[in-house]
């Protein structure tokens, strides 16, 4: 075998664009579950992310316009979901689980017609000089503009959660509802707006799937990334920092794999491709295992309904 | 304007009507959705939601298709009282087929009335076994069992991709990736009981494993530790019960019986291991598990609603060339609307003049 035709650079690269569609969807769930809501749709809303902005991308023939409608697919089925748990009280697991299923289904549904199309291509940032530039070039200036923007967004979600009255509000949500309701606070829709954000960026994530990283629409084509992306904000012990870190990591890991199979090892790609999945169960493991820190980091009001008693 | 106001005390009535309710809704919904998809809404009702019980052809696919689901979901819904959420059923079920298949492949060219019920065993046992993965991860390492049983779902599926490519490849199948054929052998052929409503030997262990839930919930200090956790864990953990052995009771019979599962569809209506084996058997019975308000007679209806629109919506398909995607969209459409008329159960609607 020969190892000298992975180009740690290349590799890189494919890392990036590998992680960013985990990474912007484990944002919003971030956000999400520090207001204190548990949403396991985000695999429900990534693909109808990518298959609404696959959509809107092809007709209009705009990559941008595509990332804008993936983001109000996201966010609209979201606000099922929110409509249910926040009004409605029902139990959020529940709730999230029939939004990945409705998703995954109503996702097939909508891109029956879409099935092996080219979208627009999405065109990556050219720098004069800068972009030319060897190795750094290719490492900093050379990406498309949703990767810049996924940075920009662990900062800015960083900055609101913790120096902003915005974010401290959300947070209290998420801590103590109840305190946060007998200050005066709507909990409920400092929550729906939470969860139309996380269905928003998890919108844009699955579009970053089906018009840049691979680009085509495929049935079920996000694979339990949105799940991983859960594991993922467990992983970052709800840490918009540490995200990135647990994002690039699964990056790493995926590019890895990929690989190595096109090295043409003698393991079965099968075996190769279960890779990811079993290292999310060990980091799960790795981060949970100190209980006490555990239940430090984790909102204390994650996953409880709220109730005003009027 | 609508309020919510709380009830004294839980609605009984709500209770048993809220599944019809959200089962109308659905319907209603799901015709306007027809509608926009150019397809007759009246046809397409019809045909998935009453067609499958009418036609004897569809009605002798019932139980083929009610078996797995129940089967599944009524291990589900022991553990969804307990609030311990096992969503892997699928690769549960991948894994009780991979490991009783290949017990059978192993056992191949063997004669014997027992080779069928050891295989069943080992079945139960590849759920079984996958299942504890995530409850001894929860708890020894308190690690969340809704995302690792998922996880396990996708390795699952990989490994049945492995193993139908590699070891357990048909030697006389040209090379197809798949492996013999389970049921055109006498020895592991699962046989028919009642031809007409399609009952197989599965159909019947469902029902038997029907009837143990019934028996473990009502009657059974267990079954009572389980709704006890579920309902309010600080009493249970007062009251004694080890919230350990619940969580490794529940992942453990849902993952035995999700195997047994997975045995049954490869011994009968599948035949044999292919990488199209898994077909969501495991994520259905969720929406079975709650739309028969995780009760086991509940399970057995909303088992039987569940595969009517699976046969329905394949007859569709044909009939009305609408998309296979159409009835995955039902199915989630009727469990949002299960969770949201849930709440007539403990409040009712009232309608106000004004803001209150």
């Amino acid at each position: 075998m020969d190892f000298s035709s992975l180009n740690p650079v290349a590799m890189i690269v494919l890392l990036v664009g590998a992680a960013t569609p985990i990474l912007l969807a484990a944002l919003g769930e971030l956000v999400v579950e520090k207001s204190g809501v548990l949403n396991l749709g985000v695999e429900g809303m990534m693909i109808i992310g990518a298959v609404t902005g696959f959509i809107v991308a092809t007709e209009t023939a705009s990559p941008y316009a595509g990332m804008l409608g993936s983001m109000v697919g996201g966010a609209l089925v979201a606000m099922i979901f929110g409509f249910l748990t926040q009004f409605l009280r029902s139990n959020q697991v529940a709730t999230g689980l029939a939004l990945t299923l409705f998703g995954l289904g109503l996702a097939a549904l909508l891109g029956g017609d879409y099935n092996g199309i080219k979208p627009p291509p999405t065109p990556r940032l050219n720098i004069e000089g800068l972009s030319d530039l060897p190795i750094v070039g290719e490492l900093l200036f050379s990406y498309d503009p949703v990767i810049y923007f996924s940075i920009f967004l662990v900062a800015a979600v960083w900055y609101f959660l913790n120096r902003t009255r915005g974010g401290l509000i959300l947070r209290a949500c998420g801590e103590n509802h109840d305190a946060a309701h007998s200050l005066g606070y709507n909990v409920v829709m400092i929550r729906f707006g939470a969860i139309m954000f996380g269905g928003a960026c998890a919108g844009l994530g699955g579009a970053y799937v089906s018009l840049i990283r691979v680009p085509q629409w495929t049935e079920g084509m996000t694979a339990g990334i949105g799940w991983i992306a859960l594991a993922i904000v467990v992983f970052a012990s709800w840490k918009p920092w540490r995200a990135i870190l647990g994002a690039y990591l699964f990056g790493g890991i995926t590019i890895l794999q990929l690989s190595l199979q096109a090295l043409g090892i003698s393991i079965s790609a099968a075996y190769l491709s279960m890779t990811p999945y079993i290292v999310t169960i060990v980091v799960l493991v790795i981060m949970s295992a100190d209980r006490k820190r555990a239940s430090l980091n984790a909102p204390a009001c994650l996953g409880r309904s709220f109730h005003a008693s009027n | 304007m609508l309020r919510l106001e709380p009830r004294q005390k839980a609605s009984n009535m709500m209770l048993y009507f809220t599944p019809l309710i959200a089962v109308a809704l659905t319907m209603v919904v799901g015709g306007a959705l027809f509608a926009m998809l150019g397809i007759n809404p009246f046809d397409a009702i019809w045909i998935i939601f009453f067609d499958p019980f009418l036609d004897s052809f569809n009605l002798s696919q019932l139980f083929i298709k009610a078996a797995p689901l129940i089967l599944i979901a009524i291990g589900l819904s022991l553990g969804f009282r307990a609030g311990v959420w096992n969503i892997g059923a699928e690769g549960q079920f991948i894994m009780g087929a991979l490991v009783g298949g290949a017990t059978g492949l192993a056992l191949w060219g063997m004669e014997g009335w027992w080779i069928l019920p050891f295989m069943a065993i080992m079945g139960a046992v590849g759920g079984f076994a996958w299942a504890m993965i995530p409850a001894i991860l929860k708890i020894r390492f308190n690690a969340n069992e809704i995302l690792v049983s998922l996880m396990l779902v996708y390795v699952a599926q990989n490994l049945l991709s492995a193993m139908v490519i590699g070891p357990l490849r048909d030697p006389d199948g040209f090379n197809f990736p798949e492996s013999r054929s389970f049921s055109r052998n006498d020895a592991t052929e699962l046989p028919m009981i009642f031809e007409p409503l399609g009952l197989h030997v599965g159909g019947v262990v469902a029902l038997i494993a029907l009837a143990g839930a019934f028996i473990l919930l009502q009657r059974h200090s267990l079954g009572f530790n389980i709704k006890l956790t579920g309902d309010s864990p600080r009493a249970a953990r007062f009251a004694g019960v080890n919230p350990s052995i619940i969580i490794a009771v529940c992942l453990g019979i849902s993952g035995a019986l999700a195997g047994l599962a997975g045995l049954f569809e490869l011994t009968g209506p599948a035949g044999k291991l292919t990488t199209n084996f898994p077909v969501g058997y495991g994520f259905t019975a969720i929406i079975v598990a709650f739309l028969g308000r995780l009760h086991p007679v509940g399970i057995l209806l909303a088992g039987v609603v569940l595969a009517g629109t699976f046969i329905g919506g394949e007859n569709a398909q044909f009939m009305l060339q609408l998309p296979s995607a159409a009835v995955r969209v039902f199915q989630g459409m009727l469990l949002f609307f299960l969770l949201a008329v849930e709440i007539l159960i403990s409040y009712r609607i009232r309608f106000s003049k004004g803001a209150s």
